[in-house]
């Protein structure tokens, strides 16, 4: 392996690995003021809410239908109570569907 | 009981692997993609596959293939993916609120495999989080990860272009298919996900941030403006709604 690289991939996993992993060492108990607890109860709604959008509509570059009928069809199935392996495979059915026909 | 304990444990990193199956199959395209990507950029197998076991973060080894591409330095390269991957102190910090105790060793072990997608799954599970169930989810979204990367340089062209193109929704219906669950059930899910949308929105829109600290950014206020009204309404006695 060229030696430029794989100080790069070591840098890479280190700055990765760190912010993962001191929250977990730093905070031992549940010592934090109640505040500070419930707004990191929070984070994974927010999290959520950030991850999917605007991303979904940009999927595609060229083509924002293809966002906006991939979002649709994963929120009509999560809303209908399917199990989330079932709204990953079924939004990506509908939109292999669309490809072919567009 | 030594005896017990382990079979539960086993059967939490059973459902732990069924948690990281929809990771599984989202990451799929997405790692071939790399594999792909990182062949075209002129990297080794070894490279790509090393990559992938040492980094396990999905934007942050696209963004340095194409650093690669334009020549840019180790340092550079180094330093945007700490700005990419900053959002998951974040996420840590969250997740360690709601696993059940463990050993530093045992959490700085897992702690490996948080990634946004990894984090999602647990995070939005009820009650405590089982150390065997974070395993589970992240043995299967690390092995399709790693694996599927490999493959990728190796054959990555081969898959159809629609089917490619088509399952480049999965991860974000996987994100749909955990919150929406909440979202029927409480209110203030729906303000924290649609505030923290908005927000990312306008700093993606006027592009006054990195990738990375948008969505730090958009998380933190939502999560902490929704707290703030919740304190200030618990403060004021007006204990309606939830």
């Amino acid at each position: 392996m060229e030696s430029k690289l794989l100080w790069m991939i070591i840098g890479m996993g280190v700055v990765t690995y760190l912010p993962r992993m001191l929250p977990f060492v730093l905070f031992r108990g549940r010592e934090l003021p109640p505040f500070v607890q419930g707004v990191l109860k929070n984070v994974p709604y927010a999290t959520l809410g950030a991850l999917i959008f605007p991303g979904i509509l940009l999927i595609k570059n060229q083509d924002v239908w293809f966002g906006v009928i991939g979002a649709a069809a994963s929120f009509i199935l999560a809303l209908l109570g399917a199990n989330v392996i079932f709204v990953v495979l079924g939004a990506i059915g509908i939109l292999s569907v669309y490809s072919y026909f567009f | 009981m030594e005896l017990s304990r382990e079979r539960i444990y086993v059967s939490d990193f059973r459902q732990g692997l069924q948690g990281g199956v929809s990771i599984g199959v989202g990451y799929l395209p997405i790692a071939l993609t790399f594999g792909l990507l990182a062949k075209t950029t002129g990297l080794s197998l070894m490279e790509t596959v090393s990559m992938s076991v040492f980094v396990f973060a999905g934007a942050s080894q696209y963004i340095s293939l194409s650093l690669i591409a334009v020549g840019a330095s180790v340092f550079e390269i180094i330093l945007t993916t700490f700005i990419v991957n900053i959002r998951h102190l974040l996420m840590s910090a969250s997740l360690n609120e709601k696993v059940e105790p463990a050993s530093a060793w045992t959490k700085s072990i897992y702690a490996f495999g948080i990634t946004d997608e990894t984090f999602s799954v647990a995070a939005t599970r009820e009650g405590t989080v089982k150390t065997g169930y974070i395993y589970g989810v992240i043995v299967l979204a690390y092995g399709s990860w790693v694996i599927n990367s490999g493959i990728g340089y190796l054959i990555g062209a081969s898959l159809p272009h629609s089917l490619q193109e088509s399952m480049t929704v999965a991860l974000y219906a996987m994100f749909v298919g955990l919150l929406v669950p909440s979202l029927k059930k409480s209110r203030k899910v729906m303000f924290l996900a649609v505030l923290a949308a908005a927000f990312h929105s306008i700093l993606e829109f006027f592009s006054w941030l990195s990738a990375g600290w948008a969505i730090v950014c958009s998380t933190l206020l939502s999560s902490i403006i929704v707290e703030g009204i919740e304190y200030l309404r618990k403060k004021g006695g007006m204990g309606h709604g939830k």
